[in-house]
Protein backbone atom coordinates (compact mmCIF):
# COMPACT_ATOMS: atom_id res chain seq x y z
CA UNK A 1 0.00 0.00 0.00
CA UNK A 2 1.34 3.77 -0.71
CA UNK A 3 2.47 5.03 2.46
CA UNK A 4 0.88 8.90 2.61
CA UNK A 5 2.29 9.60 6.06
CA UNK A 6 4.28 12.72 6.80
CA UNK A 7 5.88 13.77 10.37
CA UNK A 8 3.28 16.42 11.19
CA UNK A 9 1.35 20.37 10.10
CA UNK A 10 4.91 21.95 9.29
CA UNK A 11 6.29 18.69 6.43
CA UNK A 12 2.59 18.59 5.28
CA UNK A 13 2.31 22.30 4.51
CA UNK A 14 6.17 22.83 3.24
CA UNK A 15 5.85 23.63 -0.38
CA UNK A 16 2.62 25.83 -0.07
CA UNK A 17 3.93 29.26 -1.88
CA UNK A 18 3.37 33.24 -1.71
CA UNK A 19 0.18 33.37 -4.09
CA UNK A 20 -1.32 29.70 -3.74
CA UNK A 21 -5.31 29.41 -4.50
CA UNK A 22 -5.92 26.76 -0.91
CA UNK A 23 -9.44 25.37 0.36
CA UNK A 24 -9.86 24.55 3.63
CA UNK A 25 -12.78 21.98 4.87
CA UNK A 26 -15.20 23.23 8.13
CA UNK A 27 -18.29 24.78 8.64
CA UNK A 28 -17.75 27.83 10.60
CA UNK A 29 -15.25 26.54 13.31
CA UNK A 30 -16.40 23.28 13.11
CA UNK A 31 -14.39 20.53 11.25
CA UNK A 32 -11.55 22.92 10.60
CA UNK A 33 -7.62 21.99 9.81
CA UNK A 34 -6.27 23.63 13.39
CA UNK A 35 -3.00 21.96 13.15
CA UNK A 36 -2.02 23.34 9.36
CA UNK A 37 -3.32 26.81 10.23
CA UNK A 38 -1.32 26.85 13.17
CA UNK A 39 1.57 25.33 10.76
CA UNK A 40 0.72 28.55 7.73
CA UNK A 41 0.43 31.24 10.38
CA UNK A 42 4.42 30.15 11.46
CA UNK A 43 5.14 30.37 7.87
CA UNK A 44 3.81 33.53 7.40
CA UNK A 45 2.90 32.73 3.78
CA UNK A 46 1.37 35.92 1.63
CA UNK A 47 -1.01 36.77 -0.90
CA UNK A 48 -2.74 33.21 -0.60
CA UNK A 49 -6.91 32.62 -1.96
CA UNK A 50 -8.50 30.74 0.11
CA UNK A 51 -11.94 28.61 -0.51
CA UNK A 52 -13.30 28.27 2.50
CA UNK A 53 -17.12 28.40 3.71
CA UNK A 54 -16.44 30.97 6.13
CA UNK A 55 -13.69 33.15 7.86
CA UNK A 56 -12.95 32.13 10.78
CA UNK A 57 -13.09 34.47 14.25
CA UNK A 58 -10.95 36.63 15.39
CA UNK A 59 -8.71 34.58 17.28
CA UNK A 60 -9.18 31.27 15.86
CA UNK A 61 -9.57 29.46 11.92
CA UNK A 62 -8.47 31.56 9.33
CA UNK A 63 -8.99 34.78 11.61
CA UNK A 64 -5.41 33.72 12.78
CA UNK A 65 -4.36 34.07 8.78
CA UNK A 66 -5.71 37.03 8.40
CA UNK A 67 -4.34 38.99 11.18
CA UNK A 68 -1.26 38.31 9.97
CA UNK A 69 -2.28 40.05 6.90
CA UNK A 70 -2.03 36.37 4.86
CA UNK A 71 -5.29 36.19 2.67
CA UNK A 72 -5.44 38.07 -0.82
CA UNK A 73 -9.04 36.93 -1.24
CA UNK A 74 -11.47 34.72 0.39
CA UNK A 75 -14.44 33.07 -1.79
CA UNK A 76 -16.76 32.05 0.84
CA UNK A 77 -20.61 32.28 1.15
CA UNK A 78 -20.73 33.58 4.66
CA UNK A 79 -18.04 35.97 6.68
CA UNK A 80 -19.94 37.75 9.33
CA UNK A 81 -17.81 36.89 12.42
CA UNK A 82 -14.60 38.32 12.57
CA UNK A 83 -13.99 42.04 13.03
CA UNK A 84 -10.59 41.91 11.67
CA UNK A 85 -12.35 40.19 8.45
CA UNK A 86 -14.63 43.91 8.07
CA UNK A 87 -11.76 45.95 8.63
CA UNK A 88 -9.30 44.37 5.67
CA UNK A 89 -12.47 44.43 3.76
CA UNK A 90 -13.44 48.17 4.08
CA UNK A 91 -9.96 49.09 3.70
CA UNK A 92 -9.79 47.57 0.49
CA UNK A 93 -6.95 45.21 1.66
CA UNK A 94 -8.63 41.96 1.05
CA UNK A 95 -10.98 40.99 -1.97
CA UNK A 96 -13.72 39.08 -0.93
CA UNK A 97 -15.49 36.75 -3.68
CA UNK A 98 -19.53 36.00 -1.91
CA UNK A 99 -20.90 32.70 -3.87
CA UNK A 100 -23.95 31.09 -2.62
CA UNK A 101 -22.95 27.86 -0.30
CA UNK A 102 -24.09 24.73 -2.66
CA UNK A 103 -22.50 26.46 -5.65
CA UNK A 104 -19.31 26.74 -3.06
CA UNK A 105 -20.04 22.90 -2.46
CA UNK A 106 -20.54 22.01 -6.03
CA UNK A 107 -17.90 23.49 -7.80
CA UNK A 108 -15.38 21.51 -5.29
CA UNK A 109 -17.17 18.10 -6.00
CA UNK A 110 -17.04 18.88 -9.74
CA UNK A 111 -13.05 19.92 -9.70
CA UNK A 112 -13.20 16.20 -7.68
CA UNK A 113 -15.70 14.38 -10.36
CA UNK A 114 -13.31 15.77 -13.18
CA UNK A 115 -16.07 18.13 -14.72
CA UNK A 116 -15.27 21.37 -15.97
CA UNK A 117 -18.56 23.16 -14.63
CA UNK A 118 -21.70 22.53 -13.62
CA UNK A 119 -25.29 24.33 -14.48
CA UNK A 120 -27.11 25.53 -11.01
CA UNK A 121 -30.40 27.89 -10.28
CA UNK A 122 -29.04 29.62 -7.75
CA UNK A 123 -28.82 33.04 -8.03
CA UNK A 124 -30.60 32.99 -11.29
CA UNK A 125 -31.94 36.58 -11.36
CA UNK A 126 -29.49 38.42 -8.50
CA UNK A 127 -26.47 40.03 -8.61
CA UNK A 128 -24.01 36.23 -8.30
CA UNK A 129 -25.72 35.88 -12.16
CA UNK A 130 -23.83 38.76 -13.70
CA UNK A 131 -21.29 37.86 -16.78
CA UNK A 132 -22.40 34.54 -16.24
CA UNK A 133 -24.08 31.97 -18.67
CA UNK A 134 -27.30 31.31 -18.48
CA UNK A 135 -29.22 28.12 -19.91
CA UNK A 136 -32.45 27.24 -20.35
CA UNK A 137 -33.41 23.67 -18.99
CA UNK A 138 -37.21 22.52 -19.26
CA UNK A 139 -38.23 25.92 -18.95
CA UNK A 140 -35.95 27.04 -15.77
CA UNK A 141 -32.69 29.24 -15.92
CA UNK A 142 -29.36 27.86 -14.80
CA UNK A 143 -26.20 29.60 -14.11
CA UNK A 144 -22.82 28.00 -15.46
CA UNK A 145 -20.39 28.34 -12.68
CA UNK A 146 -17.12 26.83 -13.10
CA UNK A 147 -15.21 24.01 -10.96
CA UNK A 148 -12.64 25.25 -8.52
CA UNK A 149 -9.15 24.95 -9.40
CA UNK A 150 -7.02 24.60 -6.03
CA UNK A 151 -3.34 23.87 -5.61
CA UNK A 152 -3.86 22.80 -2.38
CA UNK A 153 -6.82 21.39 -0.14
CA UNK A 154 -6.39 21.04 3.53
CA UNK A 155 -9.17 18.97 5.22
CA UNK A 156 -9.29 17.54 9.06
CA UNK A 157 -10.78 14.40 9.60
CA UNK A 158 -11.54 12.39 12.66
CA UNK A 159 -10.00 9.33 11.27
CA UNK A 160 -7.76 8.45 9.04
CA UNK A 161 -5.12 5.46 7.83
CA UNK A 162 -1.62 5.68 6.19
CA UNK A 163 -3.30 4.95 3.02
CA UNK A 164 -4.80 7.82 3.26
CA UNK A 165 -8.62 6.68 3.51
CA UNK A 166 -10.43 9.04 5.92
CA UNK A 167 -13.65 8.86 8.01
CA UNK A 168 -15.61 12.22 9.07
CA UNK A 169 -17.22 12.30 12.37
CA UNK A 170 -20.55 14.20 12.73
CA UNK A 171 -21.42 17.83 11.14
CA UNK A 172 -17.52 17.81 10.62
CA UNK A 173 -17.68 16.26 7.64
CA UNK A 174 -19.31 19.94 5.80
CA UNK A 175 -17.21 21.12 3.40
CA UNK A 176 -14.07 18.27 4.17
CA UNK A 177 -15.10 15.52 1.81
CA UNK A 178 -15.90 17.53 -1.29
CA UNK A 179 -12.84 19.64 -0.49
CA UNK A 180 -10.12 17.01 -0.15
CA UNK A 181 -11.28 15.28 -3.61
CA UNK A 182 -10.75 19.20 -5.29
CA UNK A 183 -7.10 19.67 -4.06
CA UNK A 184 -4.30 19.19 -6.96
CA UNK A 185 -2.71 18.22 -3.44
CA UNK A 186 -4.67 17.34 -0.61
CA UNK A 187 -3.51 17.52 3.09
CA UNK A 188 -5.42 15.61 5.54
CA UNK A 189 -4.95 15.74 9.52
CA UNK A 190 -6.58 13.57 11.60
CA UNK A 191 -7.64 12.98 14.90
CA UNK A 192 -6.33 9.15 15.03
CA UNK A 193 -3.91 8.07 12.25
CA UNK A 194 -3.99 4.38 12.50
CA UNK A 195 -2.49 1.10 9.80
CA UNK A 196 -3.68 0.49 6.52
CA UNK A 197 -6.04 -2.16 7.35
CA UNK A 198 -7.52 -0.92 10.40
CA UNK A 199 -10.47 0.85 8.95
CA UNK A 200 -13.35 -1.14 7.30
CA UNK A 201 -12.79 -0.17 3.67
CA UNK A 202 -17.16 -0.05 3.81
CA UNK A 203 -16.66 2.58 6.09
CA UNK A 204 -14.32 5.19 3.93
CA UNK A 205 -15.83 8.58 3.23
CA UNK A 206 -12.85 10.02 1.20
CA UNK A 207 -10.84 6.97 -0.48
CA UNK A 208 -6.94 7.50 -0.31
CA UNK A 209 -6.26 8.10 -4.24
CA UNK A 210 -7.64 12.15 -3.59
CA UNK A 211 -5.84 12.40 -0.15
CA UNK A 212 -1.37 12.94 -0.95
CA UNK A 213 -0.38 13.81 2.99
CA UNK A 214 -1.62 12.65 6.04
CA UNK A 215 -0.45 13.21 9.80
CA UNK A 216 -1.91 12.83 13.06
CA UNK A 217 -2.92 16.08 14.09
CA UNK A 218 -2.34 17.51 18.20
CA UNK A 219 -4.16 19.45 20.35
CA UNK A 220 -7.03 19.93 18.93
CA UNK A 221 -9.24 23.00 20.53
CA UNK A 222 -12.66 22.17 18.38
CA UNK A 223 -14.08 25.67 19.89
CA UNK A 224 -17.67 25.97 19.52
CA UNK A 225 -19.20 29.02 18.47
CA UNK A 226 -22.69 29.24 19.30
CA UNK A 227 -22.90 27.39 22.64
CA UNK A 228 -26.75 26.78 23.00
CA UNK A 229 -28.48 24.04 25.83
CA UNK A 230 -31.82 23.19 26.79
CA UNK A 231 -32.88 22.89 30.48
CA UNK A 232 -33.02 19.12 31.02
CA UNK A 233 -37.56 18.94 31.37
CA UNK A 234 -38.20 21.37 28.22
CA UNK A 235 -40.32 19.05 25.74
CA UNK A 236 -37.88 17.29 23.45
CA UNK A 237 -38.37 19.05 19.93
CA UNK B 1 -53.46 42.67 18.31
CA UNK B 2 -50.40 41.86 16.24
CA UNK B 3 -49.37 38.53 16.47
CA UNK B 4 -45.30 37.85 18.79
CA UNK B 5 -43.06 36.08 16.61
CA UNK B 6 -43.98 32.84 18.57
CA UNK B 7 -47.32 33.27 17.19
CA UNK B 8 -45.91 34.10 13.74
CA UNK B 9 -43.80 30.32 14.09
CA UNK B 10 -47.06 28.77 16.08
CA UNK B 11 -49.17 30.03 12.59
CA UNK B 12 -46.33 28.54 10.44
CA UNK B 13 -46.46 25.03 12.44
CA UNK B 14 -49.79 24.44 11.12
CA UNK B 15 -48.27 24.40 7.52
CA UNK B 16 -46.61 21.43 8.42
CA UNK B 17 -47.96 17.93 7.00
CA UNK B 18 -47.09 14.90 8.23
CA UNK B 19 -43.94 13.39 6.56
CA UNK B 20 -42.36 16.46 5.49
CA UNK B 21 -38.32 16.94 5.34
CA UNK B 22 -38.51 20.84 6.24
CA UNK B 23 -35.48 23.30 6.26
CA UNK B 24 -35.84 26.34 9.07
CA UNK B 25 -33.27 29.23 8.50
CA UNK B 26 -32.03 31.29 11.10
CA UNK B 27 -34.49 33.12 13.64
CA UNK B 28 -38.50 33.29 13.28
CA UNK B 29 -38.06 29.94 11.37
CA UNK B 30 -36.36 28.16 13.78
CA UNK B 31 -38.77 28.96 16.38
CA UNK B 32 -41.36 26.67 14.27
CA UNK B 33 -39.69 23.18 15.81
CA UNK B 34 -41.20 24.23 19.19
CA UNK B 35 -44.94 24.23 17.60
CA UNK B 36 -44.82 21.22 15.67
CA UNK B 37 -47.75 19.01 16.90
CA UNK B 38 -46.83 15.10 18.52
CA UNK B 39 -49.09 13.44 15.73
CA UNK B 40 -46.82 14.97 13.27
CA UNK B 41 -43.58 13.50 12.18
CA UNK B 42 -41.07 15.53 10.16
CA UNK B 43 -37.20 15.91 9.54
CA UNK B 44 -35.62 18.67 9.92
CA UNK B 45 -32.83 19.39 7.59
CA UNK B 46 -29.58 21.37 8.44
CA UNK B 47 -27.88 22.73 4.98
CA UNK B 48 -24.48 22.01 6.64
CA UNK B 49 -24.87 18.41 6.15
CA UNK B 50 -27.62 16.72 8.50
CA UNK B 51 -31.03 15.40 8.30
CA UNK B 52 -33.14 14.26 11.79
CA UNK B 53 -31.79 17.69 13.57
CA UNK B 54 -33.04 16.81 17.44
CA UNK B 55 -33.48 19.90 20.53
CA UNK B 56 -30.41 21.64 21.90
CA UNK B 57 -28.38 19.24 23.92
CA UNK B 58 -27.97 19.29 27.34
CA UNK B 59 -25.55 21.69 29.69
CA UNK B 60 -22.79 19.28 29.67
CA UNK B 61 -23.34 17.06 26.49
CA UNK B 62 -22.30 19.66 23.86
CA UNK B 63 -20.63 18.15 21.08
CA UNK B 64 -18.10 20.68 18.72
CA UNK B 65 -18.22 18.29 16.02
CA UNK B 66 -22.43 18.48 15.87
CA UNK B 67 -24.17 21.78 15.30
CA UNK B 68 -26.26 23.05 12.76
CA UNK B 69 -26.05 25.85 10.01
CA UNK B 70 -26.62 28.72 12.63
CA UNK B 71 -23.46 27.11 13.97
CA UNK B 72 -25.24 25.84 17.49
CA UNK B 73 -24.71 23.14 19.43
CA UNK B 74 -27.54 20.62 18.56
CA UNK B 75 -28.47 16.70 19.17
CA UNK B 76 -29.35 14.30 16.39
CA UNK B 77 -32.82 12.37 16.46
CA UNK B 78 -33.22 8.40 15.91
CA UNK B 79 -33.04 7.84 12.04
CA UNK B 80 -30.93 10.81 11.68
CA UNK B 81 -28.29 10.90 8.91
CA UNK B 82 -25.02 13.15 8.55
CA UNK B 83 -23.94 13.96 4.54
CA UNK B 84 -21.51 16.19 3.01
CA UNK B 85 -22.29 20.03 2.17
CA UNK B 86 -22.56 18.59 -1.48
CA UNK B 87 -24.70 16.24 -0.81
CA UNK B 88 -27.12 18.46 1.85
CA UNK B 89 -27.40 20.85 -1.44
CA UNK B 90 -27.70 18.21 -4.13
CA UNK B 91 -31.32 16.89 -1.63
CA UNK B 92 -31.94 20.69 -1.58
CA UNK B 93 -31.36 21.26 -5.75
CA UNK B 94 -33.16 17.62 -6.33
CA UNK B 95 -36.19 19.29 -4.28
CA UNK B 96 -36.30 16.59 -1.92
CA UNK B 97 -36.65 18.81 0.91
CA UNK B 98 -40.62 19.64 1.11
CA UNK B 99 -40.67 22.81 2.76
CA UNK B 100 -38.40 25.79 3.48
CA UNK B 101 -39.30 28.58 6.01
CA UNK B 102 -36.85 31.27 6.02
CA UNK B 103 -37.32 34.97 7.12
CA UNK B 104 -36.94 37.87 4.66
CA UNK B 105 -35.87 42.18 4.43
CA UNK B 106 -38.80 42.56 1.28
CA UNK B 107 -40.76 40.40 -0.45
CA UNK B 108 -42.00 41.61 -4.00
CA UNK B 109 -45.59 40.96 -5.35
CA UNK B 110 -44.34 38.93 -7.70
CA UNK B 111 -42.71 36.44 -5.13
CA UNK B 112 -38.79 37.72 -5.22
CA UNK B 113 -36.89 38.05 -2.07
CA UNK B 114 -33.95 40.48 -0.47
CA UNK B 115 -32.83 38.75 2.13
CA UNK B 116 -29.07 38.71 2.08
CA UNK B 117 -27.48 42.29 1.54
CA UNK B 118 -28.12 46.07 2.20
CA UNK B 119 -25.62 48.52 0.28
CA UNK B 120 -23.52 49.86 2.88
CA UNK B 121 -23.41 47.95 5.37
CA UNK B 122 -21.17 44.95 6.03
CA UNK B 123 -22.42 41.99 3.69
CA UNK B 124 -21.42 38.98 5.56
CA UNK B 125 -22.94 36.64 2.73
CA UNK B 126 -25.85 34.67 1.52
CA UNK B 127 -24.75 31.66 3.07
CA UNK B 128 -27.49 29.20 1.36
CA UNK B 129 -30.21 31.37 1.02
CA UNK B 130 -29.64 31.39 -2.57
CA UNK B 131 -29.69 27.69 -3.11
CA UNK B 132 -32.80 27.49 -0.49
CA UNK B 133 -34.79 29.97 -2.93
CA UNK B 134 -34.36 29.09 -6.20
CA UNK B 135 -34.83 25.31 -5.73
CA UNK B 136 -37.62 24.84 -3.11
CA UNK B 137 -40.89 23.65 -4.60
CA UNK B 138 -42.73 25.21 -1.11
CA UNK B 139 -40.94 28.70 0.37
CA UNK B 140 -42.88 30.31 3.06
CA UNK B 141 -41.90 33.43 4.75
CA UNK B 142 -41.81 34.43 8.37
CA UNK B 143 -41.38 38.39 8.76
CA UNK B 144 -42.25 41.48 9.78
CA UNK B 145 -45.04 43.45 7.46
CA UNK B 146 -43.24 46.60 8.44
CA UNK B 147 -39.67 47.74 9.27
CA UNK B 148 -38.73 49.32 12.01
CA UNK B 149 -39.09 52.77 10.32
CA UNK B 150 -42.72 51.51 9.90
CA UNK B 151 -42.41 50.99 6.10
CA UNK B 152 -43.79 48.25 4.44
CA UNK B 153 -41.77 45.21 3.70
CA UNK B 154 -44.37 43.45 1.39
CA UNK B 155 -43.61 45.62 -2.22
CA UNK B 156 -44.25 46.21 -5.47
CA UNK B 157 -40.50 45.11 -6.33
CA UNK B 158 -37.59 44.72 -3.75
CA UNK B 159 -35.13 47.90 -3.39
CA UNK B 160 -32.41 45.55 -1.65
CA UNK B 161 -30.20 42.98 -4.29
CA UNK B 162 -32.23 40.09 -4.47
CA UNK B 163 -31.84 36.38 -3.12
CA UNK B 164 -34.16 34.67 -5.58
CA UNK B 165 -37.26 35.88 -8.41
CA UNK B 166 -40.68 34.47 -8.30
CA UNK B 167 -40.10 31.82 -5.65
CA UNK B 168 -41.72 32.85 -2.55
CA UNK B 169 -45.60 31.25 -2.29
CA UNK B 170 -46.75 31.78 1.47
CA UNK B 171 -46.41 34.75 3.87
CA UNK B 172 -46.58 34.83 8.04
CA UNK B 173 -46.27 38.24 9.35
CA UNK B 174 -47.57 39.40 12.66
CA UNK B 175 -50.80 41.40 11.09
CA UNK B 176 -51.80 38.47 8.43
CA UNK B 177 -51.73 35.34 6.36
CA UNK B 178 -50.82 36.16 2.77
CA UNK B 179 -50.12 34.12 -0.53
CA UNK B 180 -48.28 35.12 -3.29
CA UNK B 181 -50.90 34.82 -6.38
CA UNK B 182 -48.81 33.86 -9.78
CA UNK B 183 -50.30 36.68 -11.60
CA UNK B 184 -48.89 38.56 -8.92
CA UNK B 185 -50.02 40.54 -5.85
CA UNK B 186 -50.51 39.45 -2.24
CA UNK B 187 -53.59 37.99 -1.42
CA UNK B 188 -54.79 38.21 2.23
CA UNK B 189 -55.50 34.66 3.96
CA UNK B 190 -55.85 35.71 7.28
CA UNK B 191 -56.04 38.63 9.89
CA UNK B 192 -54.58 38.45 13.66
CA UNK B 193 -57.20 38.54 16.16
CA UNK B 194 -58.20 42.18 15.95
CA UNK B 195 -56.13 43.88 13.29
CA UNK B 196 -58.11 45.59 11.04
CA UNK B 197 -58.17 44.91 6.94
CA UNK B 198 -57.23 48.70 6.85
CA UNK B 199 -54.68 48.30 8.74
CA UNK B 200 -52.77 45.38 6.52
CA UNK B 201 -53.84 47.42 3.62
CA UNK B 202 -52.01 50.63 4.98
CA UNK B 203 -49.16 48.43 5.72
CA UNK B 204 -48.55 46.89 2.25
CA UNK B 205 -47.16 49.15 -0.33
CA UNK B 206 -47.31 46.25 -2.99
CA UNK B 207 -50.91 44.92 -4.40
CA UNK B 208 -53.41 43.64 -1.93
CA UNK B 209 -55.91 41.17 -2.70
CA UNK B 210 -58.76 41.16 -1.11
CA UNK B 211 -61.67 38.75 -1.57
CA UNK B 212 -64.81 37.79 0.46
CA UNK B 213 -64.42 37.69 4.27
CA UNK B 214 -60.90 37.38 6.31
CA UNK B 215 -61.40 35.40 8.95
CA UNK B 216 -58.42 36.07 12.02
CA UNK B 217 -55.95 33.64 12.34
CA UNK B 218 -56.32 30.71 14.57
CA UNK B 219 -53.75 29.05 15.97
CA UNK B 220 -55.06 25.74 17.53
Amino acid sequence: MINKVVSGADEAVRDIFDGATIMLGGFGLCGIPENCITALVAKEIKSLTCISNNAGVDDFGIGLMLKKRMVKKMISSYVGENAEFERQLLSGELEVDLIPQGTLATRCMAAGYGMPAIFTPAGVGTEVAEGKEIRNFHGKDYLLEYAFDADFAIVKAWKGDTAGNLIFRSTSRNFNPVMAMAGKITIAEVEELVEAGELNPDHIHTPGIYVHRIFQGKDYEKRIEQRTTRIVNQPNK
Amino acid sequence: MPFTKEEIAQRIAKEIKDGYYVNLGIGIPTLVANYIPDHINIVLQSENGLLGMGPFPIEGEEDPDLINAGKQTITTLPGSSIFDSAMSFGMIRAQKVDLTILGAMEVSENGDIANWKIPGKMVKGMGGAMDLVASAKNIIVAMQHVNKAGESKLLPKCTLPLTGVRCIKKIVTELAVLDVLPEGGFKLLERAPGVSIDFIRQSTAGRLVIEGEIPEMNLD
